[in-house]
């Protein structure tokens, strides 16, 4: 227990949640220890932890998903009964989900009106709704055309919608969780604005993140939780970046350094790349022209979902592109697979560890030598049979190289932590020495200092002669680790933008869907 | 009462699994016998007398055991990587058809060579038998469980044509069974007294081989990471397509060497009803050995040595030896139920 951290001053506001003495354990794992906060009428509340802290945990505890091991919650001074959803609702706690929770095929209204009628009403309440919901929608700033299908809604209404939904219940205290990962930078101003009219008007807002600079820009005060242990508390005014890092990650950070080079020789060149939808919808990439150079970052932003993971599945050999051509260090790919990228010297570092990066149930160091497969010494009879020293001694020094961190390289990979399978990869992928780096959302989902060894790791091999593509979804780490940055929206691909003296905003207008908005900064830069 | 996934699984419940597994079974199987009316010890008796009571009856539970060994590891290759081939009673039809077509006469060489002649163009037969799944499966993403399935019972009725008709014995006094094979072809029995012969020696050499093929062979790398995460597998550079076909045609030459080592070695002719379900047996071998190499060679002995002994149950205590089945049924059962619990653990809350 922190006694101490709970006596922060909020004025005489009334408490409307308190959490006592949480733990919720899966086995061995305990996910939430003994915690204890409270929450202010009016309040924003970050709570701030790294993947796996405990922060969605405790919401889900909080909401009735998960019952506690021990501990209690009182909402308005009521205790709540554990592992009722809706007991948790009628209390006044509602719950943005992080992945949208609306069926596309219906329309707003009825999205937010789904599961609030009685089953067996006379006449439908969609009159009193449609009114109640223009009333909340002028009280907050959420305007949404009650009579849209959601499938046609962007992303930022599609989640003004899901705070509808919330507020159409009376929700007086509203967990967000994660808010802006899917946001651009403009729709998180907004957003922002939304949750100050709404704190105005007295609800109470918790707001889960792992982005330092939201949540110094939103919240009253911090809750930091690593570990599944409440190891802090701070007023925001008293916060910032390095503090509340340090306080996540429970030591300092060392952010890598960036320098910038003089770009040498290209390494992929991408002419026209077209990839074609599915029938019916518009194309997966369109007229996409790009050249990375040798030592040379290039960052890919975009909001998810506009092409990345097409470009990406293309330059991994994974798709065959429908038109254009690829030019990897001077030779032309012909022939679109795996092992034609590998070979002709792409690393390529997959969006997913789990599905495309590793063979889960195979042994790390049969992970290891995954893309080694048609090399010399690891096989012997003509390429048949495994040299299974040869294959240990391999794995034993990248394991070494890398820091993978694991009890024996015997033991099947998907037990390894997020950031060590990503430093499995990391190995695999950089031993080859490649001429051009596809770094997929490289850094999703690690910790701080996981984060740190890839950034140090791709930044290395940026002086030792690679180009990389740098595909993200996270803007600060774009713009601090890229020499040049480039938006795709609809399957478009903006020009190029140098990242100096480049702004989030500037980089936002362009992921709203203005393109054209680069050529403008370039000749702007260049007047 | 909830399932919870365990992070690890020590070796021992690995080990012990199956064991386990099969000791619960023979509980319930005990529960059925005195449910049939047969005082348990003296069953118990007579099955185990039955199964292993004597030279003889060894070996008639080894002869039992030759062509589910070859089926079992047919369907485990195939399972391994997520290939699920429901057709090896199918492709143990065209191996036994391939041998007897160049068995009869065709083709006459020293036994030496004309044994592995049988067996190679048995395995290519078994191959080919899963050539039209695996064109479907990779070109329109047919299910290979529905096309493998409904193929048996085309090729049943193709044996049961020919049998009736162009390749019938003219030797056997009207009933649908083909020539015999040829003598050089013969698969040799242990000695005159017994029916076991070459073909589990086949067997139990086929079981090492598949072993060593899965674990220290690229071939085998390639086959369980397809069988593991596709998807993965795709991205590390290894073709699916050719994997499932390199997959099949093992498999399916496994199943269709269970076929010649029955036309060749148990019966000496083939006949339309000569395998009672080795095909589909090999699936129930497979599971319960957990898709291992070499423990299907003690779950066929095991499943082999239950059949067996429950003939002489059956006619020793009078109940019926359907029971066998039941057995065989609840065993897998109980398998598929301990390795789930190896893989979660039990939490009552």
């Amino acid at each position: 227990m922190h006694p101490d951290l709970t006596t922060i001053q909020r004025g005489d506001r009334m408490t409307v949640l308190q959490i006592s003495g949480v733990t919720k354990r899966f086995g061995s794992l305990v996910a939430n220890s003994d915690i204890s906060l409270t929450l202010a009428e009016g309040e924003v509340l970050a709570l701030l932890g790294e993947n796996g802290a405990g922060k969605t945990t405790l919401m889900n505890i909080l909401f009735g998903h998960y019952t506690a091991d021990e501990g209690t919650i009182q909402v308005f001074g009521q205790e709540l009964p554990p592992g009722q959803t809706d007991a948790a609702i009628k209390a006044g706690v509602g719950m943005v989900h992080q992945h949208f929770t609306l069926a596309e095929n219906m329309t707003v209204l009825e999205n937010i009106m789904l599961g609030t009628e009685p089953l067996f009403a006379l006449r439908s309440a969609t009159g009193r709704a449609k009114a109640k919901l223009r009333d909340m929608a002028e009280q907050y700033g959420l305007a949404v055309d009650p009579d849209a299908r959601v499938g046609d809604l962007s992303v930022g209404e599609r989640q003004r919608v899901e705070i509808l939904k919330v507020l159409y219940r009376d929700a007086r205290i509203l967990i967000l969780d994660e808010p802006t990962a899917v946001l651009t930078p403009q729709e998180v101003d907004q957003l922002f604005e939304t949750l100050r009219s709404m704190v105005a008007k007295g609800l109470s807002i918790i707001f889960i993140s792992h982005k330092l600079h939201e949540i110094l820009a939103i919240t009253d005060r911090v809750c930091v939780l690593r570990r599944g242990e409440l190891v802090g508390e701070i007023a925001t005014a008293e916060a910032d970046r390095d503090r509340l890092a340090e306080m996540m990650v429970g030591r300092q950070v060392k952010r890598p350094d960036v320098d910038h080079m003089a770009p040498g020789a290209p390494v992929l060149e991408l002419g026209a790349l077209g990839v074609e939808g599915p029938s019916g919808h518009r194309a997966e990439l369109a007229n996409i022209n790009l050249t990375v150079h040798q030592h040379e970052i290039i960052g890919l932003a975009g909001v998810a979902g506009n092409g990345q993971s097409a470009l990406a599945r293309v330059l991994s050999g994974m798709q065959v592109p429908n038109a254009g051509t690829i030019r990897i260090a001077g030779d032309d790919v012909t022939d679109f697979r795996p092992t034609t990228f590998m070979d002709l010297g792409v690393g390529r570092i997959p969006e997913d560890r789990h599905t495309s990066g590793t063979v889960g149930e195979m042994l790390i160091w049969e992970n290891l030598i995954s893309e080694h497969m048609r090399q010399a010494p690891f096989w012997r009879l003509g390429g048949r049979v495994i040299d299974f020293a040869a294959a240990r001694e391999f794995a034993d020094k990248l394991i070494e190289e890398y820091d993978v961190r694991c009890l024996s390289k015997e033991m099947p990979a998907r037990l390894l932590s997020g950031g060590n399978m990503q430093k499995l990869i990391l190995a695999r992928v950089l031993d080859r020495k490649p001429r051009f780096i596809l770094a997929n959302q490289p850094v999703r989902g690690l910790d701080e200092g996981a984060i740190a060894t890839v950034h140090e790791r791709l930044l290395d091999a940026k002086r030792n002669g690679a180009g990389i593509l740098l595909v993200s979804e996270d803007l600060d780490e774009l713009l601090r680790l890229a020499d040049r940055i480039v938006v795709m929206y609809h399957g478009e691909m903006s020009e190029p933008v140098s990242t100096r003296e480049l702004s989030p905003r500037d980089v936002g207008v362009m992921m709203a869907g203005d393109l054209s908005y680069a050529r403008q900064l370039n000749s702007g830069a260049a007047a | 009462m909830r399932l919870e996934p365990r992070e690890n699984t020590p070796a021992w419940m690995v080990v012990s699994a199956p064991v386990i597994a099969i000791l619960v079974s023979l509980v319930f199987s005990a529960g059925l016998i005195l449910w049939a009316g047969a005082p348990l010890g003296g069953a118990a008796v007579a099955l185990a007398k039955g199964a292993f009571g004597s030279v003889y009856a060894v070996t008639e539970t080894l002869t039992r055991a030759t062509p589910i060994m070859l089926t079992g590891l047919a369907a485990a290759v195939a399972f391994r990587a997520r290939f699920w081939n429901i057709g090896a009673e199918g492709q143990l039809y065209c191996g036994a058809l391939a041998a007897t077509w160049l068995g009869t006469g065709a083709v006459v060489m020293h036994p030496a060579l004309m044994i592995p002649f049988l067996f190679l163009i048995g395995a290519l037969g078994g191959g080919l038998a899963l050539l039209l799944p695996v064109v479907l499966k990779s070109k329109l993403k047919v299910d290979e469980v529905v096309t493998t399935l409904l193929l048996n019972f085309i090729i049943l009725l193709f044996v049961g044509y020919l049998l009736d008709g162009p390749w019938k014995d003219p030797m056997s006094m009207g009933w649908p069974q083909a020539e015999p094979i040829i003598d050089e072809g013969v698969l040799p029995a242990a000695s005159p007294r017994y029916r076991v012969h070459l073909g589990l020696i086949v067997a139990l050499l086929s079981a090492v081989a598949v072993w060593f093929t899965m674990r220290y062979t690229v071939w085998g790398y390639e086959i369980r990471a397809v069988g593991h995460n596709p998807e993965g597998a795709r991205f590390a550079g290894i073709s699916i397509n050719m994997t499932v076909l390199r997959v099949a045609m093992i498999s399916g030459g496994l199943a269709g060497m269970a076929g010649v080592s029955e036309v060749a070695g148990t019966k000496g002719y083939l006949t339309h009803e000569f395998s009672p379900g080795f095909g589909y047996t090999g699936i129930a071998v497979a599971m319960l050995a957990n898709l291992h190499p070499l423990g299907v060679i003690l779950s066929a002995l095991f499943m082999a040595g239950i059949f067996v002994g429950a003939d002489s149950m059956g006619r020793a205590m009078n109940i019926p030896t359907y029971i066998a089945d039941v057995m065989v049924a609840l065993a897998m059962l109980c398998m598929l139920v301990s390795l789930m619990l190896t893989q979660y653990r039990l939490k009552l809350r």
